[in-house]
């Protein structure tokens, strides 16, 4: 009697507690949102300030946020269920991320993994019994050069050996920080290989040159009017470096054009390409020249104010950018009166995101820079008319951004000056896999494949993949190409493989990171990727046939022709280009039969199997 | 003041039509019917299904968020585009569980409609088998995902008829569903069967209760004539 009624008195005691930290928890919230204005476009970042404090985001926290915008709990739970980033169940204090891709696979992260699960006692995908270690996969995180690498909370762990893994988790337990997540574990306590390998391996002429001084592209803009800016842009001929190669003063001018109360510039520093990291070392080596580049085409839109929408995999870099942001306030390169003239006022806020390969689509980044999940709009309008909350934007990669500040900085004819008449300029590769040299190169436009295999020190590679997992997957037939908008136009991302790398498992893992990163809003990408993985593994298993390949060359035509962003309409590539550049590999793995079903009958009897307790007695077909 | 006619042709048929009109609003209101399923005439526009993607000069674009703009020479009823469609209309029977002869929408269903219009026989895709929830707890309506393919009606209409936003998405990608203003039931969301969400579904993911068998089968909407039979009774322009 009395046992119960204390038991009783516990479970309430228990309930009383659970609601006295549930009131904190909403007067917390409600606090995080008044200091972003109480604005539900900020959505974003109150999210991930709530993941911070409490390592995850509980429904009760997503209706306390609902309630204090203004807002239904089920438009957060749209956001916050759209991010990788963004947990809606408790993980451990320390999320420990290792970069799943065919580079940082052959370079061992598997075995990296298992070496974390065994130390840690977390398995791959779940939480260590005492709670204090989550480990995942994750899509590329930017660090290919350096790969088996991996992200925990926001600090970046690279170049990894299971003979590391004991004495980084030794230093996390170290971790004084006694946030519930503590966003940079390895601040405070050393965490082993936390100190990133150069990544620059070749300086070319324009962007990482060293020349000029911070600031140089603005003065030179504003001795001319802001339209003769967007003229010189355009004689330089500058094209878009995300990969499109869309005219960037076309872009400029017609946002200028676009009648508004505001008008917004827009930087897409979401490298989410995988296999580049080239904009990491633009963000690292030189920011002061984006930041020239944003504010240049401030001036020549008459905007305001500026955005940096920084992937949240680069989470690392968001505050040694915002020194850099509040060094150009105190030397009035932002802020008002920039380079001391009247009415030139222009700043810049960055916005984190929170793991969506998506995002780096610029329509998504939009959206998801208004604290919506990251979906491509539709097209019209496009953002030059209808952008950052509905205002006429300018988006324009890192690159292109660091591009224009050094047109206006040494003059347009020197700009054109390298490169093809097509694509002027100089581009930044990423270089990773199989080769001696990777890292970044800046190498004129114009550059064959071979001159570029010989450069990074790969004389041999059979397969070069160009432009990341929706690029093309090239043959040595290929390799006289060059590197040029007109020909094969490319992020940056270039990823080398050598004959021991088995193509079509490559391409395999290519289309499984477009199963993960399709945002599913339309169907033929949200069904079409997962479809087409079924499809490839099928032959990857050595049992395909002829129907089967033509199946999915059908199938992947029409995820090609039909999907709504760039997204769906080039994720069939690497099994369209493979089909194209490596049919003899198809071919040596397909079977004669005129039809393979896709499921073994031992795999289609498992659940009977299973409910019956026994074997299947298999009868000889007789002769 | 006259108003500029704008004017394109589609599959060689002249269209007129008014400045903000959709392709697929001006096409509708000319009796050429252009196949989709997301797409519902009193909701904007989504964009989500793209069956009812044209060849718009050259380019494939789906018609439901396109203005219409003079001049445009739109291709729809191509043998490409028509297996595309289909090709679409596969993969949403196979992503969900759409055992039509069990289901109460059959006959009124317009992914079932389509797949006869566009002259499925039977998915040749690989069906996904995913187990979804459903929901049953509200009096007058029940919502099995199993047969939802996401064309977001719901949402929109939650939202900007009926001014509730009881309806939103959950996740991304293939394992993207349909989520409720709730951690718990339907029946605590404050959805009522006279809401207009509760009537926008082209499946049988969201249904009233009570009224699956009221009309028999076989004598249902598309029982009777093929989708878009409608919108094709409403043609009258000439051939250029």
């Amino acid at each position: 009697m009395i046992a119960s009624e204390i038991r009783t008195n516990e479970s309430l005691l228990g309930k009383f507690n659970a609601l006295l930290a549930d009131k904190e928890m909403v007067g917390w919230v409600e606090a995080v949102v008044r200091d972003f204005g109480s604005d539900r476009s900020r959505l974003l970042d109150i999210v991930l300030a709530v993941q911070r404090k409490y390592g995850w985001i509980s429904y009760e926290a997503m209706v306390a946020i609902a309630s204090a915008l203004g807002i239904h709990a089920v438009e957060v739970e749209d956001t916050v269920s759209f991010y990788a980033f963004l947990n809606r169940t408790p993980k451990g204090r320390f999320q420990i991320r290792m970069s799943k891709t065919p580079v940082s696979l052959m370079k061992g992260a598997a075995v990296v993994a298992r070496a974390f699960a065994e130390v840690t006692g977390a398995p791959l995908g779940g939480t260590s019994p005492d709670g204090v270690f989550t480990l995942e996969w994750t899509s590329d995180i930017g660090m290919a050069d350096q790969e088996p690498a991996a992200l925990i909370n926001g600090s970046v762990v690279t170049a990894l050996t299971p003979e590391d893994v004991p004495a980084i988790i030794a230093a996390l337990r170290g971790c004084r920080d006694d946030a519930a997540s503590p966003l940079f574990p390895g601040r405070e306590v050393v965490l082993p290989h936390s100190e990133l390998k150069p990544s620059l391996v070749q300086r070319g002429p324009v962007l990482l040159s060293g020349r000029g001084a911070c600031g140089d592209g603005i003065r030179a803009a504003i001795l001319i009017a802001p339209e003769a800016v967007i003229q010189e842009i355009s004689k330089a001929k500058l094209r878009g470096r995300g990969g499109a190669g869309f005219p960037t003063a076309m872009k400029w001018k017609f946002t200028r054009k676009s009648i508004s109360d505001e008008h917004y510039v827009v930087c897409n520093a979401d490298e989410g390409e995988p296999g580049t990291f080239k904009d990491r070392v633009l963000l690292t080596e030189v920011p002061d020249l984006m930041f020239d580049g944003m504010t240049i085409a401030s001036y020549a839109l008459g905007a305001k104010h500026g955005l940096v929408y920084l992937r949240g995999e680069y989470a690392y870099m968001l505050e040694p950018l915002q020194q850099v942001l509040e060094r150009r306030r105190q030397s009035g390169l932002l802020g008002s009166r920039i380079c001391g003239r009247e009415g030139f006022d222009f700043d810049i806020r960055i916005q984190l995101g929170a793991g969506a390969y998506i995002c780096g689509d610029e329509s998504a980044l939009l959206d998801s820079a208004e604290g919506k999940r990251g979906a491509p709009r539709n097209r019209p309008p496009f953002p030059t008319d209808c952008g950052y909350l509905e205002k006429p934007t300018a988006i324009d990669n890192v690159e292109t951004y660091a591009c224009a500040a050094r047109i206006l900085e040494s003059g347009a004819a020197w700009f054109a000056g390298y490169g093809t008449s097509e694509s002027t300029g100089t581009k930044l590769l990423s270089v990773s896999g199989d080769c001696e040299r990777p890292g970044v190169y800046e190498v004129d436009f114009g550059t064959t494949i071979n001159e570029f295999l010989d450069l990074v020190g790969a004389p041999d590679a059979p397969f070069v993949q160009v432009s990341g997992f929706s690029g093309q997957s090239l043959s040595a037939k290929d390799f006289g190409r060059s590197i040029a908008f007109e020909d094969l136009s490319t992020g940056g991302s270039m990823m080398i493989f050598s004959k021991n790398r088995d193509v079509l498992e490559v391409a395999l893992q290519f289309i499984d990171f477009f199963v993960d990163e399709s945002c599913g809003w339309c169907a033929p990408c949200r069904i079409g990727t997962t479809l087409l993985k079924k499809q490839l593994e099928k032959i990857v298993a050595n049992r395909g046939t002829l129907a089967d390949v033509s199946a999915m060359y059908a199938l992947a035509n029409t995820v090609t022709r039909t999907s709504r962003c760039g997204l769906g309409q080039t994720a069939a590539n690497p099994i369209l280009t493979t089909i194209r550049n490596f049919p003899e590999l198809y071919e040596a793995r397909l079977r004669t039969e005129d039809f393979v079903p896709g499921v073994t009958l031992r795999e289609a009897l498992t659940e009977a199997v299973r409910v019956q307790g026994r074997e299947p007695v298999v009868e000889e077909a007789s002769t | 003041m006259s108003e500029e006619k704008l004017i394109f042709t589609i599959d060689g048929v002249r269209v007129e039509a008014s400045s903000g009109q959709t392709v697929i609003q001006a096409c509708d209101a000319a009796g050429i019917y252009i196949p989709r399923l997301c797409h519902h005439p009193e909701l904007e526009p989504a964009g989500h299904c793209r069956i009812c993607t044209c060849k718009v000069n050259g380019r494939n674009v789906n018609t439901c968020t396109l203005p219409a703009e003079h001049g445009m020479v739109i291709e729809n009823d191509t043998a490409e585009l028509k297996s595309d469609r289909r090709t679409i209309i596969e993969m949403l029977f196979v992503e969900g569980n759409h055992f039509c002869p069990s289901c109460e929408k059959s006959g009124d269903c317009e992914l079932q409609a389509l797949g006869y219009r566009l002259d499925m026989i039977a998915p040749t895709l690989p069906y996904l088998w995913e187990h979804r929830k459903l929901d049953a707890t509200h009096p007058d309506i029940f919502i099995d995902r199993n047969r939802c393919v996401l064309c977001s009606r719901c949402v929109r209409a939650s939202r900007t008829e009926d001014d509730k936003t009881i309806f939103g998405f959950e996740g991304r990608g293939i394992h993207m569903l349909i989520n409720i203003n709730t951690q718990g039931r339907l029946d605590e969301t404050g959805l009522a069967v006279a809401d207009k969400a509760a009537h926008v579904c082209p499946v049988g993911c969201i249904v009233v209760k009570h009224t699956g068998y009221r009309i028999p089968e076989g004598t249902r909407t598309y029982d009777q004539k093929p989708i878009g039979s409608d919108i094709e009774a409403k043609r009258n322009s000439p051939k250029v």
